[in-house]
């Protein structure tokens, strides 16, 4: 598929991947050999009749395409792009055995953006099935809600969306950047969401404005709680507070949600250093260092604790972000941070580490070499350690039970939590996890709420 | 969309909307806070809830011009809207009857320490309430204060009003009286709360601020508002924004609030470039 250039990509906000043109897209179908057995289906979280949709490209027949993709997924157009593939649908392709995989992503993508530019959603409003009469209560509209109040609209049931931010889409909007998700495109499924006959009430801080328990008691039947992990984790070290030092939540939503990087235009800031250090290795720390970069940085480094085998971001993102020219200094952990009379940050204090016997992630685990600590001159800092649960919910929620890492305990299959009429799925469940994984939650949980509901 | 019911300009600079909020007003309590947006290109910014009725299903926020933002909603008129007014948020006053309690209001302050003072004397306590402002010309809600006041001081920088000086010598004076103060609230500038910390440090009498670090979210999400209390780190929107002000890193939070003092006066430049023209 082809992408932006990496030098120049690395300055703007522009999408990076461009996309496949139909004959691109249709050569692509070709490859599939549609096999009897349909791995890459069972790979799916939310089971894509994945050869169906291929089929119907190859044909030229794309409103079929489209059919069939929407009717599992409704997000397809943020899916084939965030979606790990590589680890799922396309990891069980039969074709992976000898060749490259069908690039299963991109087809999901391809078909995702055909629909918004050839079948403008006033043209086709969704049918609306019989009301069941039935009401839940979404709180949080990311991939794991979105998805689940699509499931019970189309199921019949009528559905709300409590967001606590002012725009629906959850870390799809605050969180993955416009150059690797266009704000458009997730704003463009949300109104898809939205024409099922979902309501989406923004401003609406669940746990502060509303309790959950009122929620019940003012005439929901169920609740489903997707809201994610959206409390970023610091490495609680000395120099942490500095100016300068970000989350990468902070970073991010100024930047995504709050389109700092349009400032003055728009009227949130963001600070951009010159040499910007991002801590972390996951796909949260590769989007904030890219955007750091774009913002006009001279130097981003990536420092993390392990090597790269280790990193839990994307392989692809990994290597974007390589091209367009971030450093990394891997097998690197901060000790402190250094600061000057202002109370601004100069620079990262760091640990040699080397990797020991593997840990209960099974990842090798880091261990800090001993008078190994050197300095990082850097005047910007983005943690991007990962996220918790923000207790909110669950400290105004009597009879939730949490675990000591401030998830929500819910039954793996039905996304069940030990209260009644109360579901949870997505990152609030598992912690930060992906984006497709979060969906699957939400449509299990969603299946299981109209068998309760029906019941 | 939410509907500027009312609108007072209070003194020059500072502010009073009166908020078509419901929701909001249903769960206020004092010492809570909103976080409001004015439009698509809007930050998001803080402000205090100073009043709020549930019948009327109205919330009252006050706020001075300090930058591009509050310059912004200074121009909306009675009957515009504002496009999010999120809350409420933060954990509520702690309220009790502790006995005697002092409120000190500095300048805006007045606003936010206004429902915290009704809601102590509503609870029993004897209220001691001390207002300073610069000059009188910028004094506003003495009349509110003085009605949840068992007694009222006043006064201003320059001695146009009041009793000449600052808000920390009558504090002093009240502490070394001999008189048993149970507690003091304290809510204005950052300088103000920790000079008010500092007087009354060696009583050891709990003083309650108010901390208004820099938000974006106001939920926990992002941790832009954190605060050194007690030597270790707390948000402000989820822990405070109350904390205990003799345990509060007052050099931190003052630091903190200049992080983008160059983009805040850029954004201002534009503005008033753009509002001239």
């Amino acid at each position: 598929m082809p992408r932006q250039d990496p030098k120049k990509r690395g300055r703007n906000f522009n999408e990076v991947a461009l996309g496949y043109s139909l004959e691109q897209a249709r050569e692509e179908a070709s490859r599939c050999i549609q096999c009897k057995k349909r791995n890459c289906v069972t790979g799916c979280p939310v089971e894509v009749d994945i050869p169906d949709f291929i089929q119907a490209i190859r044909e030229g027949n794309m409103p079929e395409a489209v059919r069939i993709l929407k009717s599992k997924n409704a997000l397809p157009g943020i899916c084939g792009r965030v979606c790990p593939q590589e680890s799922q649908c396309e990891a069980t392709c039969t074709l992976a055995k000898k060749e490259a995989p069908i690039a299963i992503g991109r087809l999901e993508r391809f078909v995702a953006d055909w629909e918004r530019k050839n079948m403008p959603a006033k043209d086709s409003p969704p049918l609306r099935p019989k009301p069941s009469g039935r009401k839940v209560a979404v709180v949080g509209s990311g991939p794991a809600g979105l998805t689940a109040a699509a499931d019970l609209a189309r199921m019949g049931h009528g559905v709300t969306i409590f967001e606590a931010l002012h725009v629906a889409g959850g870390v799809l909007m605050y969180g993955i950047p416009e150059f690797r998700l266009p704000k458009e495109i997730v704003q463009n499924e949300v109104d898809f969401v939205a024409s099922l006959g979902v309501e989406i009430r923004l401003d609406s801080v669940v746990g502060k404005l509303v309790t959950l328990d009122e929620i019940l008691a003012n005439g929901y039947d169920a609740v489903f709680l997707g809201t994610g992990a959206g409390l970023p984790m610091f490495l609680n070290i000395e120099g942490e507070n500095l100016n300068g030092i970000y989350s990468a939540n902070e970073f991010l939503t100024r930047v995504n949600l709050m389109k700092a990087y349009k400032f003055p235009e728009y009227d949130t800031p963001v600070k951009i250093g010159k040499k910007v250090a991002v801590i972390g290795g996951g796909n949260v720390a590769m989007d904030s260092a890219r955007c750091a970069l774009r913002l006009g940085a001279d130097d981003v480094y990536i420092i993390y604790r392990r090597s790269e085998a280790e990193m839990p971001a994307r392989r692809e993102e990994v290597e974007n972000a390589q091209e367009e020219g971030i450093h990394f200094k891997l097998l690197t952990n901060p000790k402190q941070f250094l600061g000057n009379d202002k109370n601004w940050v100069t620079g990262a204090e760091c640990y040699e580490m080397e990797l020991g016997e593997p840990d209960d992630s099974g990842r090798r685990r880091p261990v800090v070499k001993e008078g190994s600590e050197f300095i990082v001159d850097v005047d910007e800092v983005i943690v991007a350690l990962g996220t918790r649960p923000n207790p909110l919910i669950s400290s105004t929620t009597p009879g939730l039970q949490t675990t000591r890492h401030g998830t929500v305990v819910a039954n793996e299959e039905t996304g069940k939590t030990v209260k009644d009429r109360v579901w949870a799925g997505g990152d609030i469940v598992t912690g930060s996890a992906t984006v497709i994984s979060a969906m699957g939650a939400g449509k299990k949980a969603a299946a299981d709420i109209d068998k309760f509901l029906r019941g | 969309m939410y509907k500027i019911l009312e609108r007072e300009d209070l003194v020059p600079g500072i502010h009073l909307f009166k908020m078509a909020a419901p929701a909001v007003a249903q769960k206020a309590r004092a010492g809570q806070f909103v976080v409001v947006r004015i439009d698509e290109r809007g930050e998001r910014i803080p402000l205090t809830i100073a009043d709020w009725d549930k019948d009327k299903g109205t919330v009252t926020i006050v706020f001075m011009e300090v930058g591009a933002t509050t310059a912004r909603l200074a121009l909306l008129k009675e009957g515009e809207a504002i496009a999010d007014f999120v809350g409420p948020l933060g954990v509520p006053a702690e309220i009790e009857n502790y006995g005697t309690v002092v409120c000190v209001a500095g300048g805006v302050g007045a606003a936010v320490v206004a429902p915290v003072a009704r809601a102590l004397k509503n609870a029993g306590n004897r209220i001691i309430t001390i207002l300073g402002t610069r000059s009188k010309d910028l004094l506003f809600w003495e009349d509110v204060l003085s009605s949840v006041s068992d007694r009222m001081i006043v006064t201003t920088d320059d001695g146009s009003y009041g009793r000449k000086g600052v808000v920390t010598e009558p504090l002093k004076e009240l502490m070394d009286s001999g008189e048993k103060i149970d507690r003091v609230v304290a809510i204005g500038p950052v300088v103000m709360m920790k000079f008010c910390s500092l007087t009354t440090a060696p009583s050891g009498v709990k003083t309650i601020v108010s901390l208004n670090p820099i938000m974006v979210d106001g939920t926990g999400m992002c941790g832009c508002c954190r605060v050194s209390v007690g030597g270790q780190t707390k948000f402000a929107c989820v822990d405070g924004p109350d904390f205990d002000g003799h345990k509060v890193d007052w050099d931190l939070l003052a630091a903190r609030q200049r992080i983008y003092l160059g983009e805040e006066k850029c954004a201002y430049d534009e503005w008033q470039k753009s509002h001239a023209a």
